[in-house]
């Protein structure tokens, strides 16, 4: 079960919502040629699995979408007020080279109401600081996402990579992507999600997807690990502040593949371990070794209950699903393109004929990455 | 609307619908609008994942579906004819009683969940817990016979009705783990050998009689002629049988 104390800053953007069944959906499509395609792709391929939301969140993560300043980290922050907007640009301008600062462009749209103030800034980590601690850049930001999200009141940084953005809202996807101008942004990689809450408020923060860095993950189920997980990440740096179990996958890969430099299919199956009788009956040696000390020292980044998720990072896209699965996920290849879902009808709606389309087994990611550089 | 309203003589009113972007609660309206108008086949353009098609339709009318057809396909329907001349999505023949569903593609997860009677055809792959909670009673006997392969728990908690997969061009296994666990009635039929180390506890290998072979044989014939497959080189003796070797896996539990 998830401990929820809401303070004074989560009433404005809180949602009410009673307990209704789970069914969230999600697409992602990426090119591994690195061609980019507008943000209103995704969000036609969204429309199709409208019904698997319920109004209570949408969101969208675009890679590729900043090449004019692809080398500094973009970050999306939404404020509640002007006393919170003013002490996290204290902190920022304290911290950080400013290169450019602005509002994110939205248009109106009547199902998208309350919004937040939403600005995003394109900066880096000030010399001085970083060479005062000797900490890597990506460490630095993750501190100052982590110190922003945690003290600063009504403020929420929730996009913090390079040359990607997230952009999510209480709303059904298809408004979201309106609200926000998607179709302006061209990315080589998209994800989306329509979030249906269960367990948990729908709010601004809490919509999918999640993103630390690099990563960014759309979710659908419900990870009953989330209290192990979110106190092993904690040892690490990691503070959980967004009300929902998803935020603990993309810390984990930031952990894994970031920090532990494990390569993406061995922290896929961390997440996704095999089950102990699977590992017993592993012929190879060699393996079957790698399996049990997996299992052994990442016992707490296990990741149990339901799952269906997709993982976008610069490099690429990941579809995963738990070991039994327990939700629905469909990918396909079309020439170079990578497409993965909850539904092959919110593919065949953006790729009508696909080369090949299939249902990956429990377990098994999903992964496509770049051929060269973009 | 009667069965009786259509006589047989008379030619079969058809009609083609183009369902682009229709919203399923619509396309669903109009279908049932045009049955109580009397069409008897009805062709649906167009579909990309639209939910509820056919469900809980309990007249002899023919649905054709071009396009993916979305979750929950045929549920509860207790008659109609659905075919399919593309892939399907999650929950075919939920809770199913009578009728027929052809899928001539393949078809996503608990496909056949609860069902109670008719029949479905899928001529690719099917995905995890199909067939789970399967049921028979006397001339009620569901079948869900595919082409391809099956993931994990297929045919969980059965209690009746018939399952079989072809494995077309697959190499065994054709199921994935937790095959048949807590199954307590009806029978599978896997082409090629089964391993034990996928079979739930309840179940058993057991030789195909005279019996099956002749109902197996009638099975394929009918399949092939609906999937518009060549199975002349699929033969019986090929297959595995397993069945449950205790109707009442739980009969004990509450007596120690």
């Amino acid at each position: 079960m998830m401990e929820l104390v809401f303070g004074d800053q989560y009433s404005k953007w809180q949602v009410d919502t009673c307990k209704v069944p789970a069914a969230c959906g999600l697409s992602g499509i990426i090119s591994r040629d690195g061609k980019v395609l507008g943000g209103n792709v995704i969000i036609e391929s969204m429309r199709v699995i409208h019904d698997r939301g319920n109004g209570l969140g949408g969101g969208f993560a675009g890679y590729g979408i900043y090449p004019e300043h692809r080398d500094h980290y973009a970050l999306h922050i939404m404020f509640e007020g002007a006393e919170g907007r003013s002490a996290c640009e204290g902190m920022l301008e304290s911290e950080l080279e400013i290169e450019a600062a602005e509002e994110i462009n939205t248009r109106s749209v009547p199902a998208i109401q309350e919004a937040p103030e939403l600005r995003r800034y394109f900066a880096v980590p000030r010399r001085e600081k970083l060479a005062r601690e000797s900490i890597e850049p990506d460490d630095f930001m993750v501190r100052l996402v982590m110190s922003i999200n945690t003290t600063v009141p009504g403020t929420f940084v929730f996009s913090s990579g390079k040359n990607m953005g997230v952009f999510k809202a209480v709303g059904f996807a298809e408004d979201v992507g309106e609200f926000f101008r998607l179709e302006e942004y061209n990315g080589y990689t998209w994800i989306g999600h329509g979030r249906f809450p269960t367990n948990t408020p729908g709010w601004w923060g809490g919509a999918h997807p999640f993103n630390i860095l690099d990563w960014s993950v759309v979710h659908n189920g419900e990870i009953s690990s989330y209290g192990i997980n979110k106190r092993y990440l904690e040892m690490f740096g990691y503070e959980c502040t967004l009300l929902t179990d998803t935020e603990v996958m993309a810390y984990l890969f930031d952990l894994l593949v970031r920090k532990h430099r494990l390569p993406l299919e061995v922290a896929c199956s961390v997440l996704a371990a095999p089950f102990w009788k699977d590992i017993d009956s592993e012929a190879d040696p060699e393996r079957k070794a790698l399996e049990q000390a997996l299992r052994m020292t990442y016992s707490s980044a296990l990741v149990n209950g339901p799952f269906a998720v997709i993982v976008g990072y610069s490099r690429g896209m990941v579809g995963l699903n738990d070991r039994i699965k327990l939700r629905p996920l469909v990918a396909a290849y079309k020439d170079d393109y990578l497409y993965v879902s909850s539904e092959e009808s919110a593919i065949r709606q953006i790729c009508p004929r696909p080369d090949r389309v299939w249902a990956p087994k429990a377990g098994q990611p999903v992964i496509g990455e770049l051929k060269g550089d973009v | 609307m009667s069965k009786a309203a259509t006589g047989r003589e008379e030619e079969l009113k058809s009609v083609t619908v183009d369902a682009t972007g229709v919203y399923y609660r619509e396309l669903n309206h109009r279908v049932r609008e045009l049955v109580d108008e009397g069409y008897r086949e009805i062709i649906l353009d167009g579909v990309n994942g639209q939910r509820y098609i056919g469900d809980g339709l309990v007249d002899d009318v023919t649905i054709i579906i071009n396009g993916v057809a979305g979750n929950d396909l045929g549920a509860f329907m207790d008659g109609p004819t659905v075919i399919v001349n593309d892939n399907a999505q999650d929950g075919v023949a939920n809770t199913m009683n009578s009728g027929k569903i052809v899928v001539r593609g393949h078809a996503g997860d608990v496909l056949g969940y609860g069902m109670r009677g008719g029949k479905v055809f899928v001529t690719g792959d099917v995905g995890y817990r199909v067939g789970i909670h399967m049921k028979s009673y006397k001339e009620q006997v569901p079948v869900i016979v595919a082409g391809g392969r099956a993931g994990d728990f297929f045919g969980e908690y059965m209690a009746g009705g018939v399952m079989v997969l072809l494995g077309l061009g697959e190499e065994p296994p054709l199921t994935g783990d937790y095959l048949g666990t807590g199954m307590h009635g009806g029978n599978i039929f896997l082409r090629g050998p089964v391993f034990e180390d996928q079979l739930g506890k309840e179940v058993r290998q057991f030789p195909l009689d005279e019996e099956d072979r002749c109902f197996l044989e009638g099975l394929l014939e009918e399949f092939a002629a609906d999937a518009g497959m060549d199975l002349s080189g699929v033969k019986t003796d090929e297959f595995s049988k397993l069945s449950p070797f205790s109707h009442r896996p739980y009969g004990n539990m509450y007596c120690y």
